[in-house]
Formats: C-alpha cells, sequence, structure tokens
C-alpha cells in the first residue's frame, strides 16, 4: 500500500465525480428533498416525523453511497480500466482506502447538508448531539459504499447493477426498525434482520434520537457496522481479480 | 542475465468458455526488438498478450516476461500494456488520466506532457476523453501504456483506425524505444504493418505458423508481399 497512489485514486474519483455535476446535485440534493417532503406529509403527526427523521438523516448516505459505488466499480470492470490498474503496481488496498476516502468526503458534505436542513428549517429534534447523527452518517455511507463494491462484482451491466438497490437495500431498510419495531415482526423476520448490517446502524441512531446517546448497546451498533465495513471491503478485494478467464 | 529473453512462452495452452483458444505456443522474443504478432481477429491475439501480461488464466504451460513469472509484482512497473479496447477514464480530461495513472506508475507531470506529444495530443490535452474520436481515445490509452518508460511495452493494435501519418510515426517510435532497448509486442491484424517489425509472430487459429523476420519469410515462401506470403503459408499448412 502506497500513500501516494491511495490518495491519486482518491482524488481521481472525486475529480470525476465534479466532471459530474447533475450527479452532485442528485447526491447532495435529494435527502434534505424527501425530508421536506416527509415534513409535510407528517404535517398533522410532528412526533412522528421527530422518530424517524433523525434515523433517515443518518440512513440516506447509506442507500447514495450503494448506489454510486456500485455502478462507478462496474463501469471500472467493464471499461477495462480495472484490468489495466490490475497489472499496474497498485495495491487492492490503494483501490479500496482510496474510494473510501473520496466517497467518505462526499458522505460528510451529504450528511452535513441534510442535518443543517433538518435540524434547521424543517425543526427536526434528537435528544443526542447532532454531530453524532452526522458522524454515524458518515459511517453509513462508507458502509454503504463497501456494500456496493461487493455487489458490483455480481452485475454484469448497469441495469443489473440499478436493481440491487430494491434487491438489496430495500429489504434491510424494511427490516431494520424503521418502519415496524422488530419485536413486533414475525420471528423469522426478526433473525433476518438480526443478519443485515443496517439494522446496526438504524439501531445506534435510534438511540441517539430517543435516548440522547449511544450507551453499552449503541457502542456494539457501531462495533458491528465497522466490523461490517471491514467484513464487506475484504470480501471485495477478494473479487478483484489480477486474472480472469 | 542478457541471454534471458525479454518474453518466453512454452507450452502454452488456454482455454475460455470451455474450447481451447491457444493450442501449446512456444517462442520467445529478444529484447531490444519490435516483434509483431500478426493473425486475422479472433485468431487468439489478445488472449496470447492478457497471458503475457498475466491478466489472463491459463490452462497450462510457461510465460516468463524478463525471466520472471508474466504477471509477477515485480514486473508490474516493468511492462506496459495497451488494451485492445482503450481503457481510459472517459469522464476525466486527457491530461487527468495521465496524470491519475502516472502517480500510480510514480512519474513526474513533465513525462505526462511528453507522452501526450508522442501520441500527437497536445491540442486535445484538456478535454474530456469522453468527448474525442475513437481513434483520439485509442492514443490517450497508448500513452497511458507508455508513461513508465517500461522495459517490456505490450501493444494490442495501438495503429487500428489512425491517420496514416500518425501511424507512420507512432511505428518510428516504437523502432526508438527498441534501439533504446525496451521490447515491444505489438499485435496487428493488417499485414502492410509487418514491415515495420523486426521479428514476426504469425498466428493463425490459436496456433503459430511462424516465427521470423520479414525477409526471412520473403525468403522462404518465394513472395514479395507479405499477405501473400502469409498466404502461402497457410496453403502449404493445409497440405502437410
Amino acid at each position: 500500500m502506497s500513500l501516494r497512489v491511495t490518495s491519486a485514486v482518491g482524488v481521481r474519483v472525486l475529480t470525476q465525480l465534479r466532471r459530474d455535476p447533475r450527479t452532485v446535485v442528485l447526491m447532495l440534493g435529494v435527502s434534505p428533498f424527501l425530508l421536506t417532503l416527509l415534513r409535510g406529509a407528517f404535517d398533522q403527526d410532528p412526533a412522528a416525523f421527530q422518530k424517524v427523521g433523525g434515523p433517515l438523516v443518518g440512513l440516506f448516505p447509506f442507500t447514495t453511497m450503494f448506489v454510486v459505488t456500485s455502478i462507478t466499480m462496474l463501469r471500472e470492470r467493464t471499461t477495462g480500466t480495472l484490468e489495466r490498474l490490475m497489472t499496474l503496481p497498485l495495491a487492492k488496498l490503494d483501490l479500496l482506502f482510496g474510494y473510501g476516502i473520496a466517497f467518505a468526503l462526499v458522505g460528510i458534505l451529504q450528511a452535513v447538508i441534510a442535518a443543517a436542513v433538518a435540524f434547521g428549517p424543517l425543526g427536526l429534534d434528537v435528544a443526542g448531539s447532532t454531530a453524532l447523527v452526522v458522524a454515524l452518517a458518515v459511517g453509513n455511507a462508507l458502509l454503504g459504499m463497501s456494500l456496493g463494491l461487493f455487489v458490483s462484482a455480481f452485475a454484469r451491466t448497469e441495469f443489473q447493477a440499478v436493481q440491487f438497490m430494491p434487491a438489496i437495500v430495500f429489504p434491510q431498510l424494511l427490516l431494520c426498525g424503521l418502519f415496524v419495531a422488530r419485536d413486533q415482526m414475525i420471528g423469522v423476520l426478526q433473525v433476518l434482520s438480526d443478519a443485515m448490517p443496517l439494522t446496526y446502524a438504524f439501531d445506534a441512531l435510534d438511540r441517539v434520537t430517543t435516548e440522547g446517546s449511544l450507551g453499552a448497546r449503541g457502542a456494539l451498533d457501531v462495533a458491528v457496522v465497522a466490523a461490517s465495513i471491514v467484513l464487506l471491503l475484504g470480501l471485495g478485494a477478494v473479487t478483484l481479480r489480477r486474472r480472469t478467464a | 542475465m542478457a541471454s534471458v529473453p525479454a518474453i518466453a512462452v512454452e507450452g502454452l495452452r488456454v482455454r475460455r468458455g470451455g474450447t481451447e483458444v491457444l493450442h501449446s505456443l512456444s517462442f520467445s522474443v529478444e529484447r531490444g526488438s519490435v516483434t509483431g504478432l500478426l493473425g486475422p481477429s479472433g485468431c487468439g491475439k489478445s488472449t496470447l498478450m492478457r497471458s503475457i501480461v498475466g491478466v489472463q488464466i491459463v490452462e497450462s504451460g510457461r510465460v516468463e516476461v524478463l525471466g520472471e513469472p508474466a504477471g509477477s509484482r515485480s514486473l508490474r512497473p516493468r511492462a506496459g500494456y495497451l488494451t485492445q479496447a482503450p481503457s481510459v477514464y472517459g469522464d476525466l480530461t486527457v491530461r487527468e488520466n495521465l496524470h491519475f495513472f502516472g502517480r500510480v506508475l510514480g512519474v513526474g507531470r513533465g513525462r505526462t506532457d511528453e507522452v501526450i506529444e508522442t501520441v500527437a495530443l497536445e491540442s486535445h490535452a484538456d478535454r474530456v476523453v469522453s468527448n474525442l474520436s475513437g481513434g483520439q481515445r485509442a492514443r490517450v490509452s497508448l500513452a497511458t501504456a507508455m508513461l513508465g518508460e517500461p522495459e517490456v511495452l505490450i501493444l494490442d493494435e495501438p495503429t487500428v483506425g489512425l491517420d496514416p501519418l500518425l501511424r507512420r510515426d507512432l511505428w518510428a517510435t516504437f523502432s526508438r524505444l527498441a534501439a533504446a532497448g525496451s521490447t515491444l509486442l505489438v499485435s496487428s491484424h493488417v499485414m502492410e504493418e509487418a514491415d515495420h517489425c523486426d521479428e514476426l509472430l504469425l498466428m493463425r487459429e490459436g496456433r503459430l505458423l511462424a516465427t521470423e523476420s520479414p525477409d526471412g519469410l520473403r525468403r522462404r515462401t518465394g513472395r514479395q508481399q507479405l499477405d501473400e506470403a502469409f498466404l502461402a503459408l497457410i496453403e502449404a499448412e493445409g497440405e502437410a
């Protein structure tokens, strides 16, 4: 691994993003837009908005980074740039960390903007610190990135990669406890949601929103999310093959 | 060390999609030469080149570059590879692409300008690659392959679709690089390019028909035109 190569990858990914202003506007603008919609939809039930608003601020970066990373990585595979990189003096970790640094920076920006809108004009209030919500959001951006990186290996076309969003992200959103408390689900779904990293990401955000701090259980949540990121990056590295058929 | 060939291939077999596409190839390429890999499209040229770069899963056989197994970590800075389809980032400019690959290779910005000049893209250096023509994109890709001044350059159809003047200049560049000690393996399906090469590897249907110099080929077949000589070889093969 080399700092020079890792930062070269990070700078390159950010330059590519900058070349595509429409994507940047969508990445940064969609979460405040959806939060605003939600605020209006819950007009008669402000308590419900207060309950889901905090976790949503922290979960949006997960979905965005999942899509962006899986498509970007798929492009590297299909345009031959990945094959070229694999013939160069570049460690797989340089590539993964380069992506990680770039998307973490975007994740920070995204979370800060969503938080500024939600905690400002939309009047969202959480029991804990808003900075902690933003920090958890950045962690979730990295979780989305590492998951997107891994699943991109299983898509041959961008059509397939886009379909991974409903196939892999939606079940986690539905079962993480955001829509229905997990203890009210049928048993098999509770077990299933135990195995999903987003469940822990949500639980940590929910604790900060309602209880005001992470506590021991929340700290465990953060550890599970961090371990998932490392595991998924490792699996992602395995899918980066220097030799192919 | 001087006796170790730049590329040594022995008994190379490759299967793709269940069928064998390279049937026990053996040859070697001397250092400081331009070797042309010629044959019709689909004969296995790209697969052979991928095997030499070490990105192809091979069935059996030995492939060594500069005395080390193809694809070794230590070879990565020493061997440059041009894929057949341009493999550069379409959403970056020419210069940004080269700066990125340059930083990966650890070469300075001055070198970037040199290779941009070599492929005659100075006036397009700050254009986004996806807005360039196919031939221009191919040249960006070629510039990237030459960036690290590798000892061995594997170029898969570098001159296809290029302006004749530029094609001539590039072949002159290849000869100059070889004279300076680099080894180039250049594929083409156009026989008229064979005359630019010191040695030829003639391929057909996953086999090598001949490995010799253009003049040697002329003498052996008694044909002056190299494409006719190639035909004569194929016919001779059929009779044998």
